[in-house]
C-alpha cells in the first residue's frame, strides 16, 4: 500500500520529504519537446533509457518517470548519444556518475552470481530432491522380499486359527 | 472520551488475547473442556473489542478530532468522507488497528464456523491466533498507538497524501489485509497440528476453506493494487516489481502452492510435513512483508516511512512466530509419516511440480528483492534489482507450469497416463497454433516472446475446457445426458476450471503488453491525435474545483470512423495543502483494450502535453484475476466440505473400538 | 540426515533474521546512494557566480574544501543551514555553494535572511554540474582534497554527528597529506 513519509524534521526522514516537495516535477515522462529528430537515435535513447533506474522514484526507469531528475537524464543520454557515443559509452557515462546502482538490470558480477545463478540452482535442486524423495518412499514402503518357511507356518497357523 | 474508549479496549483486548493463548492451550494439553472452550468465547470478546477500537478511530477521524495525533498527521477537513473513513488505514498505526481487526475477523469467524472440528484441535488454534494477536497489540499499544492525543489541538490536520484519495485504494488494504492475515489461520493450524503430532485427511478437508478465503482476498486485494498503479501513476505500468508489491506477491504464490498440496494431502494422505511446512511459511512470508514495508530497510514508493525502532520490534515478532514455528516444525514434522504412494507421472506428481515450481518462483522474486539488502550487510557493492532481473528468471520460471495447469486436472491419481493425457488434448494444440498464427499476423511479427505467449494462454484456456468436457463426456453421450453430468459436478471442480481460466485469460493479457502502442504529443484546442485507427480530438482544458483541489480538466473525443465512441475528461489536481498534483487518467475500456489518456504539462497558451496509449488485451489481466478468484469462492461454496467430517468421524470411532479390541 | 534436513528451514530463518537486524542499524539508510566518483577527480565546471566571482573547479585545488550542493526551494537545506554557519565561522571550513536549478534571486534572498556559509557560490541553472557530480538530491555535499579529488559525499541535510564523527576528521586528514 502506499503512504507518504511521515515528515519530521530530522536528518533521514528529511531526505524522503525533500524528494517528494521538489517543485519542479512534471506529470509525465518523455516530452514531446526531449524527443530527438532522429528516430533511429530516439529509438536507441528510449532502449537505454528503459534500462536506467530514476534514482528518486524508486523502482521506474528513467522513460516512465515524471521526476525532474529523470528528465536530466533524459536530455543527457539524448545529448551523448548527438555527438556519437554508442549505445555501450553512453549508458557507462551514465554509470560513471551514478554508479551501477542506476542500472535496473544487476550486471552479472561475482557479487551478482548467488542472484542470477540462484533460481535456476533452486530449481534444479528442488527437482533432485523431489526425486530422492520419490525413490525413498518406494524403497521403505514397499514389500518386495516374500515370505520365509518359517513366517509361512506363522501365517497359515494364524489363518487356520481365525477360521475355526 | 469515545478516542480513550477505543485505546482501553485496545488495551482490554490484548487481555483478552493473553487469556485466548494461553488457558485453551493448557486446557487441550490436559483434557479439559471447558478450559479449552475457553478460546472461543475469548476470540469473539477480542473480536469485538477491536472493533470497537476501530470505530473508536474512525469516529476520530470522520469528526475531524485533531486533538488525536494521527488524525492530526493524516486527515484534514476537507476530505471528502469515502477518505476519512480510507485514510484510517493509509497512514502506519491506523493500518496495524486494521491488521489485527482483520485478525479478529478470522478469530471470530473460526469461533463460529469451526463446529466440525475436534475441540482440542480448536481449542489450539485459537490459542496460536491469540498469541499472533498478542504480539501485534503489544506492538501497537508499545509503539504505534493511533489513540494519542495533543493539547492544544491543531487547528487542522495535514491531510491525507493525495495519491491515497482514490477509491481504489481505499479499498485494496482490507482486501489485502485480509489475505494476509487469513493466511495465520493456516499458520495456526500448522502449529496446532504439529503440537499433536497428528495430519491426516481431515486436517487438510479442515484448512482447506480456510486457506482459500485468504487465497481469494490477497488475489483481489492485489489485482486491485495493480489496476490502482495502472490508472493512478500516468504511464500505463501495471506491475514494477517493487518490494512491497513483491511482499503481496510472495504469499500469494506459496499460499497457492498450499492450496494444491493440502489437495493431495486430502486426497492421498501424503505430502504432510511438505504442507506443514508450506503454511507456516506462507503466513511468515506475510510478517516479513509486514516487516519489510515498516522498517525503512527498502526502498519503495509505498513503504510507510517508520523508524528502526518499530522495525526491530516486528524482528522480535517475527524471531518468535516464526522460529517458534519452524523450531517446532524440526522437532515434530519427522514424526509425521505419509502415506499414499504415487507414480512420478500421475496428478499428485503434477501438484508436486507445481509446488515445486512455484516454490522457486517465490524464492526467485524473495532473491530478487532483498538481494540488495544482503549484499549491503556483507559490505558488497550498491546494487539495484529492478524487473530485468524478474523478467529474465520468473517468467521463464513459470512457463512450465503454466502448461502443467493444462495437463495435471487430466492425469489420474497414483498413476496417470501422460500420453493419453497429452493426445486428449488435441484441441489445445490446435488453439495454440491458431492463436500463434493470428497474433503473428495481427501484429505484424511482433516479439516472439509475446507470440508464444498467446499460444501458451490459448493452451491452458483450450484445456481446461478440454477437461470440463471430459469429464461430462460432452459428445460422447447425449447432449442431455451431458447436461445433467454438468450440473452435478462438484462445486471445486468447476471452482477449478474458472480458477485455471482465468489464469489463461491473464497470461494472454501479459503477453499482449508487448503490443503497447503509444502516442505523445503536444496539443492545444483542435489539435487531433491519431492512435490504433481511433481519432483523438483535444477539445481544450477547464479548471475544475474539487472538495480539497483544483483541477485542470481535458476534454477529449475519442471517435473511430468518424464516429463519436467516447468523451474522456483526463484531469491533473492539485492539492494546496501537500502543493501535490496528481493524475487521473481516463481509460476508455471495451474490455479487450484500453484507450489510456493521461494530461501533461501545459503552459499559458493552451499548449499542452497529453499521452496516449492503445493497450491491447490489457483488462483482460485484472479479468483473468477476478475469474481466478471467483473459481476460488465457487470452491468454497463446495458443500461438502461443511458436511461435518467430524460427524462422520465421530459415527466411525465407535465401530472402530470394537475391532481394535478384539 | 533426515533430522536435519528438518532443522534447514530453522537455519534459513536465522540466517535471514540475522541479515534483517543488520540492516536496522542506525546508519543504514537504503535511500543513501554512496558516490561513484569517490577518489575520482572532480567533474570540470565554471560557473557564473551569484555574487561577484564565478567558481570553477580548477580554482579549488590547493587545499581540502567543501562544496555543497543547496537550492531555496529545498527545505531540509534549510535544516542544515546553521551547521553550515557553524562550519564556516567556527571551523572556518573552505565551503563552497552550489545553487541547483534555482533562481539567482530566489538564493539571493534565501543567504541573505538566513546567513551566507559560502566563500563562493556558483549557479547551476539547468543542473547540468549537479548531473556531472552524480547529484540526484539537494542538499549534497562533498569533500574534495588538494588535487579536486572527490573523497566523500553526504547525502541528505548534514547532521552534527556526521560533522563531528566524518566531516571534520576526514578534514584535518586530508589537510595534514
Amino acid at each position: 500500500m502506499t503512504g507518504r513519509a511521515v515528515p519530521s524534521w530530522l536528518a533521514k526522514s528529511v531526505f524522503v520529504a525533500f524528494l517528494l516537495l521538489a517543485p519542479t516535477v512534471r506529470l509525465l515522462a518523455v516530452e514531446p519537446n526531449e524527443r530527438l529528430a532522429d528516430p533511429a537515435l530516439e529509438a536507441r535513447a528510449v532502449a537505454i533509457g528503459a534500462t536506467l533506474r530514476c534514482l528518486v522514484c524508486q523502482n521506474e526507469s528513467i522513460e516512465d518517470s515524471n521526476a525532474g531528475l529523470a528528465h536530466d537524464i533524459r536530455v543527457l543520454l539524448r545529448q551523448l548519444l548527438l555527438t556519437g557515443d554508442s549505445d555501450t559509452q553512453a549508458r557507462q557515462a551514465i554509470v560513471a556518475r551514478y554508479g551501477e546502482f542506476v542500472l535496473l538490470k544487476p550486471p552479472l558480477l561475482p557479487a551478482t552470481y548467488i542472484l542470477w545463478f540462484g533460481p535456476g540452482a533452486l530449481l534444479v535442486l528442488g527437482f533432485i530432491a523431489v526425486l530422492f524423495w520419490l525413490r525413498s518412499r518406494r524403497v521403505s514402503t514397499s514389500i518386495d522380499a516374500p515370505l520365509d518357511a518359517q513366517e509361512q507356518n506363522r501365517l497359515d497357523a494364524l489363518l487356520h486359527e481365525a477360521d475355526r | 472520551m469515545i478516542t480513550e474508549l477505543g485505546h482501553f479496549a485496545l488495551i482490554l483486548a490484548l487481555c483478552v488475547a493473553v487469556v485466548q493463548a494461553v488457558v485453551p492451550l493448557v486446557g487441550a494439553a490436559r483434557g479439559n473442556l471447558a478450559w479449552m472452550e475457553v478460546a472461543r468465547t475469548a476470540a469473539l470478546v477480542q473480536f469485538a473489542l477491536v472493533a470497537m477500537a476501530m470505530a473508536a478511530l474512525m469516529h476520530a477521524y470522520v469528526t475531524n478530532d485533531f486533538s488525536v495525533i494521527n488524525v492530526a498527521e493524516n486527515s484534514h477537513t476537507d476530505k471528502p468522507l469515502l477518505y476519512q473513513i480510507s485514510g484510517v488505514w493509509g497512514n502506519h498505526e491506523g493500518s496495524m488497528v486494521l491488521w489485527v481487526f482483520m485478525l479478529g475477523v478470522c478469530s471470530a469467524a473460526l469461533a463460529l464456523f469451526s463446529g466440525n472440528l475436534p475441540p482440542a484441535l480448536r481449542a489450539r488454534v485459537l490459542a496460536v491466533q491469540g498469541m499472533i494477536a498478542t504480539g501485534f497489540l503489544l506492538f501497537i499499544l508499545l509503539t504505534s498507538n493511533p489513540f494519542l492525543r495533543t493539547w492544544p489541538p491543531p487547528p487542522n490536520g495535514r491531510g491525507l497524501n493525495p495519491v491515497l484519495q482514490d477509491p481504489g485504494l481505499a479499498f485494496h488494504p482490507p482486501f489485502l489485509y485480509l489475505g494476509y492475515v487469513g493466511f495465520s489461520v493456516g499458520f495456526a493450524f500448522a502449529v496446532a497440528a504439529l503440537i499433536e503430532g497428528r495430519v491426516d485427511a481431515a486436517w487438510a478437508r479442515w484448512v482447506r476453506p480456510w486457506t482459500l478465503a485468504s487465497w481469494c482476498a490477497l488475489t483481489i486485494g492485489i489485482a486491485m493494487g495493480s489496476w490502482w498503479a495502472y490508472y493512478t501513476l500516468g504511464w500505463g505500468g501495471w506491475w514494477f516489481w517493487d518490494p512491497v508489491e513483491n511482499a503481496s506477491f510472495m504469499p500469494w504464490l506459496v499460499g497457492t502452492a498450499l492450496i494444491h498440496s493440502s489437495i493431495v494431502v486430502e486426497k492421498r494422505n501424503t505430502m504432510k510435513s511438505w504442507t506443514i511446512l508450506l503454511a507456516i511459511i506462507t503466513f511468515s512470508l506475510s510478517l516479513v512483508g509486514t516487516f519489510l514495508v515498516r522498517s525503512g530497510v527498502l526502498t519503495s514508493v509505498h513503504a510507510f516511512a517508520t523508524d528502526p525502532e518499530r522495525g526491530a520490534f516486528i524482528l522480535l515478532l517475527l524471531a518468535v512466530a516464526i522460529g517458534g514455528s519452524l523450531t517446532l516444525y524440526a522437532f515434530r514434522a519427522p514424526a509425521l509419516k505419509g502415506g499414499g504412494l504415487f507414480a512420478p507421472i500421475s496428478r499428485e506428481g503434477a501438484l508436486v511440480l507445481n509446488n515445486l515450481i512455484l516454490s522457486c518462483g517465490c524464492a526467485t522474486v524473495f532473491l530478487g528483492t532483498l538481494y540488495p539488502l544482503f549484499l549491503d550487510a556483507v559490505g558488497g557493492p550498491k546494487l539495484s534489482v529492478g524487473f530485468p532481473f524478474f523478467n529474465r528468471t520468473f517468467v521463464p520460471l513459470m512457463v512450465p507450469m503454466i502448461l502443467a495447469v493444462g495437463i495435471g486436472p487430466l492425469l489420474s491419481w497414483k498413476r496417470g497416463d501422460l500420453l493419453g493425457a497429452l493426445q486428449r488434448v488435441w484441441a489445445a494444440y490446435a488453439a495454440a497454433v491458431v492463436a500463434i498464427l493470428v497474433a503473428f499476423y495481427v501484429t505484424h511479427g511482433g516479439p516472439i516472446l509475446a507470440v508464444l505467449g498467446f499460444g501458451l494462454a490459448a493452451w491452458t484456456g483450450m484445456a481446461v475446457l478440454v477437461e470440463w468436457a471430459d469429464r461430462i463426456k460432452l459428445f460422447r453421450v447425449g447432449f442431455a445426458d451431458s447436461l445433467r453430468r454438468a450440473m452435478h459436478l462438484p462445486r471445486a471442480a468447476y471452482g477449478m476450471s474458472f480458477a485455471h481460466f482465468g489464469l489463461a485469460v491473464s497470461v494472454a493479457g501479459f503477453s499482449a503488453s508487448a503490443f503497447d502502442v503509444e502516442a505523445i504529443d503536444t496539443v492545444h484546442a483542435g489539435s487531433v491525435v491519431q492512435i490504433a485507427g481511433y481519432e483523438l480530438r483535444f477539445a481544450g482544458v477547464a479548471r475544475v474545483p474539487g472538495p480539497n483541489y483544483t483541477a485542470d480538466q481535458a476534454s477529449v473525443e475519442i471517435r473511430r470512423d468518424g464516429a463519436l465512441v467516447a468523451l474522456v475528461h483526463p484531469e491533473r489536481r492539485f492539492f494546496p495543502l501537500q502543493q501535490q498534483t496528481t493524475a487521473m487518467t481516463a481509460i476508455r475500456t471495451n474490455f479487450l483494450s484500453d484507450l489510456y489518456v493521461a494530461l501533461g504539462d501545459g503552459d499559458e497558451a493552451g499548449n499542452w502535453t497529453l499521452r496516449v496509449y492503445w493497450k491491447p488485451l490489457v483488462p483482460w489481466i485484472w479479468i483473468g484475476a477476478m475469474f481466478m478468484a471467483f473459481g476460488g469462492m465457487v470452491s468454497l461454496s463446495d458443500r461438502r466440505w461443511r458436511v461435518g467430517v467430524g460427524a462422520r468421524a465421530r459415527r466411525m470411532a465407535p465401530a472402530l473400538q470394537p475391532a481394535a479390541g478384539e | 540426515m533426515r533430522r536435519a534436513l528438518y532443522l534447514l528451514p530453522l537455519v534459513l530463518f536465522l540466517v535471514l533474521g540475522g541479515f534483517f537486524a543488520r540492516s536496522l542499524r542506525p546508519d543504514y539508510d537504503p535511500h543513501v546512494l554512496p558516490s561513484a566518483m569517490i577518489d575520482r577527480e572532480a567533474p570540470q565546471f565554471d560557473l557564473a557566480g551569484l555574487k561577484d566571482e564565478g567558481l570553477a573547479r580548477d580554482a579549488l585545488k590547493g587545499g581540502p574544501v567543501l562544496i555543497n550542493f543547496f537550492a531555496s526551494w529545498c527545505v531540509p537545506c534549510r535544516v542544515e543551514h546553521p551547521l553550515l554557519m557553524a562550519l564556516a565561522n567556527r571551523e572556518h571550513v573552505p565551503l563552497y555553494g552550489i545553487d541547483y536549478k534555482d533562481q539567482p534571486e530566489d538564493a539571493a534572498k534565501l543567504l541573505a535572511q538566513f546567513g551566507d556559509p559560502y566563500r563562493r557560490v556558483g549557479l547551476d541553472r539547468d543542473g547540468r554540474v549537479g548531473l556531472d557530480f552524480g547529484v540526484y538530491g539537494v542538499p549534497e555535499t562533498y569533500v574534495l582534497d588538494s588535487d579536486g579529488h572527490i573523497r566523500k559525499r553526504f547525502v541528505g541535510p548534514l547532521t552534527a554527528e556526521q560533522v563531528d564523527k566524518e566531516l571534520l576528521p576526514l578534514l584535518k586528514a586530508l589537510r595534514k597529506s
